[in-house]
């Protein structure tokens, strides 16, 4: 792993998220990071189309729901990634032939979507109780134009960067398990900007720890 | 707690490795591993503790990994499990459960019990049941019955006998009553052998309750009006503690009478 550069620190938004919240799915989650707000609902292990089973795991589908107007050709590129994400974080051997749908609804976007979109289906997917080997969470980090690395960027920020890059990162061993770029940058400014990710993710898995540690205090 | 860092870790990742005992009480998440208790001194030989992993807890040689958050719990000698709190039922084997008759399709009923599959259950498995003479049970019925077969390779299957062949409280019921979804976690609480919910249910007014392990809830009391304050006060119990419901049992004892 790089050294990180003195002056480049992990700076988050304020973020907060609530679990089991909403009551016909089987796992539900709210993550806000500053201003960008998104609300995830699971169901699952249910029953799967003949057509659609897969003999020895899960079947995961992830929908994305734009907050104005029909899923585009974005919206999947985004479910691919969260998709891709999820399969290597849950045990789907566990349930064969079943089916997990994943839903997030996109409340507000100001910034980030694709890292908060990660971390409001890593906390559904824990309120539902789904088999997980490990959790995952999700960093944007934005380069601007004096070559500065901005992490969670807002919405201008992210018009005014020349990279864009949202790394999904695990809780065991802090590997990346997805990334997502945009725009031009050197393999220095990459490694730096995962090993700014890696930072970041600590205080983000802090953050679920407290957060699933105030919902079970009730029966502690 | 907080090992020394294993082959070429990192020192700037705190991986947790501690002691599992340490964490009896506390919440874990997935991704979490344990190692047994080994004393950096004998390092000869390693002396594995006989471990029996319940739900949320996985054995992957000489670890134990966490798949499930929530609440870690230990019974005397050597069980440890994860409490969790889930809405979604998972067939298990010998746990009992409210079905649904979906289907009657040849020598077997087709139920829904919640899971991700319909349970098959046999038109023979009924006490006092033979080929000449078959049970009355009609698609839309409740079943109270157990599993014999639940596991993630088959088709659960359930039975409403014993392994003697007597019914013992299994069987189809519910003329009247009513039937709601509560989580599993109040489930198990009321099916604790002392439970306080019940306990103060039964002060309020008489009624009568099946609980299944699925999540399903079936009252009956003497009335339509008393049925539906019972299933209402289950339903609010979730989210309450124990102070919290006695007063909300105590208004509604003074209430109705």
């Amino acid at each position: 792993m790089e050294e990180m550069e003195e002056g480049v620190c992990a700076v988050l938004r304020e973020y907060g998220s609530e679990q089991n919240l909403l009551s016909k799915p089987d796992g539900s989650a709210t993550f806000l990071q500053g201003d960008t707000s998104v609300l995830a609902g699971v169901y699952g292990p249910a029953e799967v189309k003949v057509s659609k089973e897969i003999y020895d795991r899960a079947t995961l589908e992830v929908v994305i729901q734009p907050k104005v107007g029909m899923p585009s050709v974005r919206e999947r590129a985004r479910e691919q990634c969260v998709r891709e994400t999820c399969e290597a974080a849950l045990l789907s051997t566990l349930h064969p032939r079943s089916s997990l749908t994943l839903i997030l609804q996109v409340v507000h976007d100001d910034g980030s979507l694709l890292s908060c979109c990660l971390n409001a289906a890593c906390m559904a997917l824990m309120d539902a109780g789904l088999p997980m080997g490990r959790l995952f969470c999700g960093v944007t980090c934005a380069i601007d134009a004096e070559s500065q690395i901005i992490t969670d960027p807002t919405a201008q920020q992210e018009k005014e960067c020349r990279a864009l890059m949202t790394f999904a990162i695990d809780s065991k061993d802090r590997n990346v398990l997805m990334s997502s770029t945009k725009g031009s940058f050197s393999v220095k400014e990459l490694q730096q900007c995962i090993a700014v990710s890696q930072k970041a993710s600590e205080k983000i898995f802090q953050f679920y720890r407290d957060s699933v540690k105030r919902r079970y205090s009730k029966i502690l | 707690m907080g090992r020394e860092s294993v082959g070429e870790r990192s020192l700037t990742m705190e991986t947790i490795y501690s002691c599992f005992k340490d964490k009896i009480g506390q919440v874990i998440l997935p991704g979490d591993v344990f190692s047994f208790d080994v004393s950096a001194a004998e390092d000869s030989v390693v002396r594995a503790e006989k471990v029996i992993c319940g739900p949320g807890l996985r054995r992957n040689g000489d670890e134990i990994l966490v798949h499930k958050s929530g609440i870690l719990r230990h019974k005397a000698p050597n069980l440890y499990w994860i409490d969790s709190q889930q809405k979604r039922y998972v067939p298990a084997k010998g746990e009992s459960v409210i079905g649904i008759v979906t289907a009657k399709s040849g020598d077997i009923f087709k139920v829904d019990v919640g899971g991700s599959e319909q349970a098959s259950l046999s038109y023979l498995a009924f006490e006092g049941a033979t080929k000449r003479n078959r049970p009355n049970v009609q698609v839309g019925d409740l079943v109270y019955s157990q599993f014999i077969i639940a596991n993630k390779d088959m088709e659960p299957e359930l039975v409403c006998i014993d392994s003697c062949g007597r019914a013992n409280g299994m069987g189809v019921f519910g003329a009247d009553g009513l039937l709601f979804k509560v989580s599993l976690g109040l489930v198990r609480r009321l099916l604790a052998p002392q439970s306080d919910i019940v306990k103060d249910l039964e002060k309020i007014f008489p009624f009568e309750m099946v609980v299944g392990m699925n999540g399903r809830v079936w009252v009956k009391a003497k009335t339509v009006q008393q049925t539906l304050i019972v299933a209402n006060l289950l339903e609010s119990c979730e989210n309450m503690t124990a102070q919290q419901r006695q007063v909300l049992f105590r208004r509604v004892a003074e209430g109705s009478l």
